[in-house]
């Protein structure tokens, strides 16, 4: 039925022929589909949506909240002010030994030009969340509206399993409060009265952290995330736990 | 009325002068062991308190990234030795195995004590106790392995306990009901406790179906070796010579010991095996530390050394019957399966959650070593369960069973 395509037959028109155009849209071709691979952490855009939400057609009327709080961290644009993470500290009193969001580097001495770069971390408010499945008392819950991992601190028995589950290291014990604490994308603090951006994303010089409701079609971070032609990720998508927090570069 | 009441003071007063007639009936050295332990698992409770008090993180060395330390390890000990105790003493008086009789009711005593010993525990490493008591019950998730461990373990100590009521006043047929449906929610409740650690993603050691598995079965393998060292241990504390029907259930205890030791000798292989071939990223670099890394004395002499392969020859070459051997055998298993409990627990936590991201911050192992407190808490555990030990030895009369024997 079908005649068997003859590969020995095909004329080699050799790798010196193929334009740098060609090349350049190969290579984007290739990135666009597996992702690129970078210690088993990246992924590009198309494959992020797809671990993120269901498929690519469905996600946008698949945002199961509203407004649906997201960030996407502009890694290169991080200088290592810490400015995020000291607004974070004011707003959110947190200990001085603790941190709700911090910033990673990463030196990479045999790089060609830069060497070294900075990632900030903080809770990616999965939509998956392991932290609140492994609590017994369910005193880490998904706010069901707009999808923010919180703390009810009063149920918190402090067994530290949620901190064990977290693949991002966003949890830590506040013996002040007694309870667990985390990132909430000072919901409590800013968003709740009315502020339109988290701490961090508001003290940031360089605009490393875009805050917004990927629900919505006309914020920069839904843009962001939606596009195919910069490569968009998540940190640790074997953990399987479809976080709201993404990273990029540009 | 008068009557009944008058009964029962007589019938209190006797049961109290027979308890105090028993526990007086021991010996200088039983007395000064008694208050030792005592001393140590109060000393131990005094310390948890003030490090519950005054903050854990002054006292105690687990950290954000490493928050399970020593006392979750003794913690899980204890409970894996409980499960195990009511798992193979179940075999006599619940499955009928007659061989296995004589040993039913101190190894049901004694998986009380240890899992006591176990609540006691982990009662200063959870960092607000009593919250678990009023929201486990009022805001329960079902999802969550925590829930059900706790609220399977309370159960079990329920039932647990009724049984070994039961078993002491003779009553065969609750005590049965008791020990069948204790071994099943000791089952279910301490495979969730593997299943705490075996359901986290993202913790590659740990992540999987191998934890429940391994958990329920190296319980019965703790169990083999506590019956032989307490029942041994036993003999001494009454002064007893061990009657044959009692040698014959150490001798099947130690033939089922040696199955169980092959059981995890095997599995344990496999799973370093897995953890090595196509090197899984997170999971190789942990089974790298067993096997060549920091926890590698650990693994290799304690785990493999003393917990396999020392009882293995020993429970082997003393066909059952060398006391000597099999106590020596089966107290070099406890400390070994310690370990393992240890290196199980630590293991899983010493790879960053960032580690293959390739930052400064965690391109090393992470490092844990257990403060004075956390390991006079832990000590106090061990402590504590000796005492019961002690206690009951007296206050049940060294848990005779000839009695309950009489009824087949």
């Amino acid at each position: 039925m079908f005649t068997k395509m003859k590969l020995d037959n095909l004329k080699n028109e050799g790798v010196e022929n193929v334009t740098m155009k060609e090349r350049r849209d190969f290579l984007k071709m290739g990135l666009a589909i597996t992702g690129i691979f970078a210690g088993g952490t990246i992924l590009s855009a198309v494959s992020s949506m797809n671990k993120v939400f269901a498929s690519s057609e469905e996600f946008a009327s698949k945002y199961p909240y509203k407004p649906h709080y997201s960030m996407v961290i502009h890694q290169d644009r991080c200088i290592d002010c810490e400015r995020c993470v000291e607004a974070c500290a004011a707003t959110n009193s947190v200990p001085h030994e603790a941190y709700r969001t911090r910033i990673l580097e990463k030196d990479v001495p045999d790089a060609i030009g830069q060497k070294r770069e900075f990632i900030p971390v903080l809770c990616n408010q999965c939509n998956l969340p392991q932290c609140t499945r492994v609590c017994p008392t369910k005193a880490t819950y998904k706010n069901p509206k707009n999808g923010i991992v919180m703390m009810d601190i009063a149920k918190c028995i402090g067994c530290l399993t949620c901190q064990e589950s977290c693949p991002y290291n966003a949890r830590y014990f506040n013996e002040e409060k007694k309870a667990v604490d985390k990132c909430n994308f000072c919901f409590d603090t800013r968003l709740s009265k009315g502020e339109q951006l988290t701490g961090c994303a508001a003290a940031c010089p360089a605009k490393c952290r875009i805050f917004g409701d990927l629900s919505d079609q006309g914020s920069d971070v839904y843009k962001t995330v939606h596009q195919i032609e910069k490569a968009v990720w998540v940190l640790r998508p074997e953990a399987g736990t479809k976080p709201n927090v993404f990273y990029t570069k540009g | 009325m008068a009557n009944s009441i008058n009964t029962t003071s007589i019938s209190l007063n006797a049961i109290e002068s027979m308890v105090i007639g028993r526990l007086k009936s021991g010996s200088k050295g039983y007395y000064l062991l008694l208050a030792l332990f005592g001393m140590l698992a109060a000393v131990a409770a005094g310390l948890g308190v003030q490090a519950m008090i005054k903050g854990h993180e002054h006292f105690y060395n687990v950290t954000r990234e490493m928050p399970w330390g020593i006392l979750i390890i003794t913690y899980v000990f204890f409970v894996v030795t409980s499960t195990g105790l009511c798992l193979v003493s179940s075999i006599g008086h619940v499955f009928g195995i007659q061989d296995f009789m004589p040993i039913a009711k101190r190894s049901v005593f004694l998986s009380i004590a240890t899992i006591l010993s176990g609540f006691f525990v982990i009662a200063f490493e959870i960092k607000i106790p009593w919250r678990m008591a009023i929201y486990n019950v009022i805001s329960p998730n079902i999802t969550s392995n925590i829930w059900w461990m706790g609220t399977l373990y309370g159960v079990y100590l329920m039932l647990m306990f009724a049984e070994f009521v039961f078993l002491n006043l003779n009553i065969h047929k609750p005590a049965v009901i008791c020990g069948f449906s204790g071994s099943v929610a000791g089952i279910a409740a301490h495979s969730n406790l593997g299943a705490v650690f075996g359901l986290l993603m993202g913790r590659e050691f740990w992540h999987g179906p191998f934890m429940p598995i391994y958990f329920i079965t190296s319980a019965m393998m703790t169990g083999c070796s506590v019956i032989i060292v307490f029942h041994v241990l036993a003999a001494k504390v009454n002064n007893e010579r061990m009657d044959a029907g009692m040698k014959r259930a150490l001798e099947v205890t130690t033939k089922v010991g040696i199955l169980l030791i092959c059981i995890i000798a095997f599995f344990t292989t496999w799973k370093m095996v897995s953890g090595i071939a196509g090197e899984p990223g997170g999971k190789y670099e942990a089974v790298m530390a067993l096997v060549n890394g920091p926890y590698a004395f650990n693994f290799w002499v304690l785990e493999v050394g003393m917990g396999m392969v020392l009882p293995l020859v020993l429970f082997t070459l003393s066909k059952g019957k060398n006391l000597s051997m099999m106590f020596v055998g089966a107290a070099s298993m406890i400390v070994g399966i310690f370990v393992m409990r240890y290196d199980l627990v630590m293991v899983g936590q010493i790879v960053p959650v960032f580690h293959e991201l390739g930052v400064n911050e965690y391109k090393h192992l992470l490092q844990y070593t257990p403060s004075l407190y956390e390991m006079l808490i832990a000590f106090g555990g061990v402590a504590m369960t000796m005492f019961l030990f002690l206690l009951g030895e007296k206050l049940f009369a060294g848990h005779k069973v000839e009695a309950h024997e009489g009824h087949h």
